[in-house]
């Protein structure tokens, strides 16, 4: 990134400040035009930038409607009610953010699946990949407390489900003992969970930022890749951020922001369930505990385990083995697109994470087909997810046949043009 | 290529869709509502006043004999067509507790329209005293609470469908359609479209219950449908000014999209076909 443009001040004022504090270089070497990317970057290099705006939007919609909401067991429900009752446009920011979590959340699977099929994770890219799994991570934390605040029917027996899991690490000596009420602070979920959850829900979105910072930080290392999975080292590999990837991410934020308002103005509720418009009540269980559809996927893996120890390791792992991808992957080749059988395995994995995710929502004893209940097939899913892991990726990756791979992006740019 | 994987992503999240929908319908043994029209459904959505104002007689000259609405403050009844005089007047029918007096008396007072509509019983605990042990639920977000996924869930009114089925769906006897070795318990109600199919409620509404102020024929029917307006205002009283908002949202954005997008292709025009390359230089 040597040959990269370097900010020049445009004026003696500007350049009075530059050299005190160089934040404009800052910006420009790092969105600017100071900044170069590969020119054959596709729309799946959109989600990164969605997902940082959906951030910022969480904070903002989160720090008004913090300004309304009461932390307390006999208060909770009653104030998000107040809310999207009679608090100015209570009702609009309440929408934006509780919809504002699952679009962070499709945003995110989205860049993970664009990192996936990209070979995004591999050298020199690991440690960006590492921070990528650590955001996923603090998210699905700060998800899971955002989801117990309104103090409804399932916040309430989520956080008690969810809570729960920690007891199956009870035979570890002095932290195992009691970890759970240690978590509730008492010995049920009640109001100091509430308080605590709030606390950590408004603390966590700002570990993220800084997480963020550093995700970005080390992308700026070696830069995006592309969907080529060649390195942009070309003569005319790369072009500025600004302009060009400026308008790209603006138009494709627009398409964005509908399909969010979508949700915020025309279903504000699709995402969520039904009996969250319950207040709590520790004496009636709901008749289905599910978690939001963006971890029923790991839902299905836990219940399909019938030992709850292992149960919570398959869980917690199902997420923690991607650490391990750089590694577990051989190829020499990035992309996918020259790994035709990667690729079938690759959907194979997507299909079968989203049937996961189906099968999390449902009783384990619901009979699917063939007489087969949802557990079953929860089984040989869970089998198929680790399997693509430990299995199938480290023997293809090492194995197929790839295709032949193009010399330079730019090369690529003026064959495809040639065809046409 | 990249068309490729949009289409596949596509086909993949729909027949997720598909499979969640589909799984949807099929949960539990009560028999689905039948579905009837509401002004309120669909992404031009406007509430029906009318109904909603025969409703809400209905709610204080039946329902609210057990069913609480906390929520819902007097106040908010100017949404619905009714003037400030007369949600002074309504709120006037209502006493409240008020300050201690000098000698620490608890005092009395009146309702205004910052009050919210009391509650028919103290406490939980006398309500199921009332009721044969079962607690009428409240009805200030109950509507969304029954909620349900459906096919086109931003026109869904399952809520609304479900209390109508509920009120008009009892059975004096226990029908040859009931769960094989179903038994009725005592003090309780055989109804198709309750989970479980034996209700605590008895059947709440029957034809000529109440006189319409606008006239209409107040058939059990049509005071169910009534009701299931009311509550669905009730639980959601910014649906109209929702939908109307998203309608110029979507507007707004769809014209700057456009823009967007031809702006973003004029900046590409030249990089897309490689004229910046220079050939000999690869």
């Amino acid at each position: 990134m040597s040959s990269d443009k370097k900010y020049v001040p445009s004026s003696p004022t500007a350049k009075w400040v530059e050299d005190r504090l160089p934040l404009m270089g800052l910006i420009y070497s790092s969105l600017g035009s100071g900044f170069s990317a590969p020119r054959n970057l596709n729309y799946m290099w959109n989600f990164g930038v969605l997902a940082g705006f959906m951030l910022v939007v969480q904070i903002v919609t989160g720090i008004v409607l913090a300004m309304h909401y009461v932390p307390h067991i006999d208060f909770a429900f009653d104030s998000v009610q107040h809310i999207r009752r009679d608090v100015n446009y209570g009702w609009l920011l309440q929408a934006i953010h509780a919809n504002g979590a699952s679009m962070f959340f499709m945003v995110v699977y989205v860049h993970i699946l664009r990192g996936f099929y990209f070979g995004s994770y591999k050298s020199p890219r690991e440690i960006l990949w590492f921070l990528g799994i650590i955001i996923y991570l603090i998210m699905m934390a700060t998800g899971f407390m955002g989801y117990v605040l309104p103090w409804g029917q399932m916040s309430f027996w989520g956080a008690k489900v969810i809570t729960n899991l920690f007891s199956a690490f009870d035979f570890i000596p002095f932290i195992g003992d009691g970890i759970v009420e240690w978590l509730w602070g008492g010995f049920a979920v009640g109001q100091p969970t509430l308080n605590r959850f709030y606390s950590l829900h408004y603390l966590l979105p700002f570990v993220l930022v800084g997480v963020v910072i550093l995700h970005i930080w080390a992308l700026h290392i070696p830069g995006s890749t592309n969907p080529l999975g060649i390195d942009a080292d070309g003569p005319y590999d790369k072009i500025p951020f600004h302009p060009y990837y400026t308008a790209k991410d603006a138009f494709g934020l627009g398409v964005f922001v509908i399909f969010y308002s979508i949700f915020v103005f025309y279903m504000p509720d699709f995402l969520g369930h039904p009996d969250n418009y319950i207040k709590a009540d520790p004496l009636i269980t709901p008749a289905h505990i599910v978690p939001e559809w963006y971890y029923l996927p790991f839902y299905a893996i836990l219940r399909a385990i019938p030992d709850k120890l292992l149960g919570v390791i398959a869980m917690f792992s199902s997420i923690l083995i991607l650490f391990a991808l750089p590694w577990l992957d051989g190829a020499r080749i990035r992309s996918m697109r020259f790994r035709p059988l990667s690729q079938f395995f690759f959907w194979i994995f997507v299909v079968n994470t989203l049937f996961l995710g189906y099968l999390g929502q449902l009783s384990p004893d619901d009979i699917l087909v063939f007489g087969w209940t949802a557990l079953t097939f929860a089984q040989i899913s869970t089998f198929i997810y680790f399997a693509h892991f430990l299995l199938i990726i480290p023997l293809v990756s090492r194995m197929e046949t790839t295709k032949s791979v193009p010399i330079s992006i730019a090369a690529a740019v003026l064959d495809a043009n040639k065809k046409v | 290529m990249n068309k490729n994987i949009a289409i596949k992503g596509l086909l993949a999240s729909m027949i997720t869709l598909l499979l969640f929908i589909n799984n949807a319908n099929a949960a539990g043994d009560a028999k689905h509502p039948e579905r009837n029209n509401y002004s309120s459904a669909g992404v031009f959505g406007k509430f029906d006043i009318p109904s909603i104002q025969r409703g809400f007689q209905v709610y204080v000259e039946v329902c609210a004999a057990c069913h609480s609405m906390d929520l819902v403050a007097f106040r908010a009844l100017g949404d619905i067509g009714y003037n400030e005089d007369e949600v002074k007047a309504i709120a006037a029918e209502y006493e409240y507790e008020d300050l201690l007096d000098e000698d620490g008396e608890l005092m009395f007072r009146t309702g205004i329209p910052a009050d919210y509509f009391p509650s028919p019983f103290i406490n939980d605990k006398q309500a199921r005293s009332a009721n044969g042990g079962a607690l009428p639920p409240d009805f200030s977000t109950l509507v969304k609470a029954r909620e349900h996924l459906s096919f086109f869930p931003w026109a869904s009114t399952y809520g609304e469908d479900y209390i109508v089925a509920l009120m008009t769906g009892y059975q004096e006897e226990v029908p040859s359609t009931a769960p094989e070795g179903f038994e009725l318990a005592s003090g309780l109600y055989y109804n198709d479209y309750y989970e479980g199919n034996a209700i605590a409620m008895a059947p709440p509404l029957f034809d000529d219950m109440v006189e319409y102020a606008d006239g209409t024929p107040a058939t059990m029917h049509q005071m169910g449908y009534d009701v299931a307006n009311f509550m669905s205002w009730a639980s959601d009283p910014t649906m109209q000014e929702r939908k109307e908002m998203g309608l110029v949202v979507m507007l707004y954005m769809i014209v700057f999209v456009t823009l967007l997008y031809f702006t973003n292709k004029r900046i590409w025009r030249k990089v897309k076909k490689g004229e910046d390359i220079d050939p000999t230089k690869l």
